[in-house]
């Protein structure tokens, strides 16, 4: 476990050198090329053995980010959750895959693709989950219109 | 013909029992509806709560929920049915036996309910397929359940067993996925949107033609 995040902070920049992580209230904010580093250590460091990927979803801010959110826990040490963040540009959402890592992040993964449209790269089959493949668009963005919204007032179908 | 009522009864008295073949065979249709064994959502829930032994559907001749939509008369359409579900229900429903009847139960089966404005969610399945009996709730409670499978035995009671076998529902297209939505929206042959929503208070109403006194 953690005394606060800012001792997890200081023992993540201590052991990965050239990392910097930035906590924001109960949040740690990992910058998108250090993720996998960041998460690779966390889960086989003797000390945190975060070896469970709860949740993995996107947040959608326009007009400039998207945010990548991690909840990590300990089955080992019986600790956790870790939030987790990267902020990625809304144009090109690029980020690479946590699948090597835990396994079940596959899955969540191509949610988040399907529904954000983040390009996880590294993934091993990066397609749409719920969606159908001739689906365009990626529905839970906020500037995502619906097709079908006014069709109870009539007009073209 | 109709049979005068107190006749009717002396003849029952004397082990004479007089009825019309519709009535008949409407009895035993009625009372024997095969509901299609398959749930979209929560709503599917109340709808095995109505199956289990508290509520009883065994009471009104429905118990045999049948797994194959080859045997089943009736789809009690009980849930969310998604955009992705769509094409499915309806491809259920084509592979169903005739005479057949649908109950669309719940909000979201019937409008698409809460999620009516999301990006996933059929607003309403009667766009694709002809419903009969449409039940309210989210989810409607099994009472509400048993409420609308006698609306249907009514129904089915008010024709005759000629019109009945008569009409055939046919084959109803089946929707395809496509770049945003399903395609086509919906099946004009069943459902047509109405020309302005009825609860729809941002849109001004059709302004009538300013009736201007005839020139004198």
């Amino acid at each position: 476990m953690w005394a606060s995040l800012d001792e997890l902070k200081s023992v993540l920049e201590q052991q990965l050198p050239g990392v910097t992580v930035t906590v924001e209230g109960a949040v740690l904010y990992v910058e998108p090329k250090n993720l996998v580093s960041v998460c690779r250590y966390l889960k086989d460091s003797e000390r945190f053995r975060l070896d469970y990927l709860a949740n993995l979803t996107a947040v959608d801010y326009p007009p400039e980010r998207i945010e990548v959110v991690y909840h990590v826990y300990s089955m080992d040490k019986k600790h956790g959750p870790l939030p987790l963040k990267v902020r990625l540009p809304r144009a090109e959402p690029k980020v690479a895959s946590v699948t090597p890592i835990w396994r079940g992040a596959e899955f969540q993964e191509r949610e988040a693709y399907d529904l954000y449209g983040v390009i996880f790269e590294g993934h091993p089959d990066l397609r749409r989950i719920l969606l159908w493949d001739g689906f365009q668009g990626h529905p839970m963005r906020k500037d995502y219109v619906v097709e079908d919204q006014n069709v109870l007032e009539g007009g073209p179908a | 013909m109709a049979l005068d009522e107190g006749l009717q009864s002396e003849l029952q008295k004397e082990g004479v029992y007089l009825t019309t073949w519709d009535k008949l065979v409407n009895w035993g249709r009625g009372n024997s509806i095969w509901p299609l064994q398959f749930g979209l959502a929560c709503c599917a829930i109340e709808m095995i709560a109505t199956a289990a032994s508290r509520y009883d559907i065994a009471r009104f001749g429905s118990e045999i929920f049948r797994a194959s939509p080859r045997q089943a008369d009736l789809m009690i359409v009980a849930g969310t049915v998604t955009k992705k579900m769509a094409p499915q229900v309806v491809r259920l429903y084509n592979q169903m036996a005739e005479p057949k009847y649908v109950i669309s139960m719940g909000a979201c089966a019937t409008s698409g309910g809460p999620f009516h404005k999301g990006y996933n969610v059929l607003k309403g399945i009667d766009r694709y397929i002809p419903v009969d009996v449409y039940i309210p709730g989210c989810p409607p409670t099994p009472q509400a359940l048993l409420e609308g499978l006698q609306k249907l035995q009514e129904r089915i009671n008010a024709s005759s067993v000629g019109q009945a076998m008569a009409k055939k529902q046919g084959e109803y297209p089946v929707p395809e996925y496509g770049p945003a939505g399903l395609s086509p929206r919906y099946n004009p042959a069943v459902w047509q949107p109405p020309a302005r929503h009825p609860f729809d208070y941002q849109r001004a109403p059709a302004s009538p033609a300013p009736s201007t006194p005839p020139a004198a």
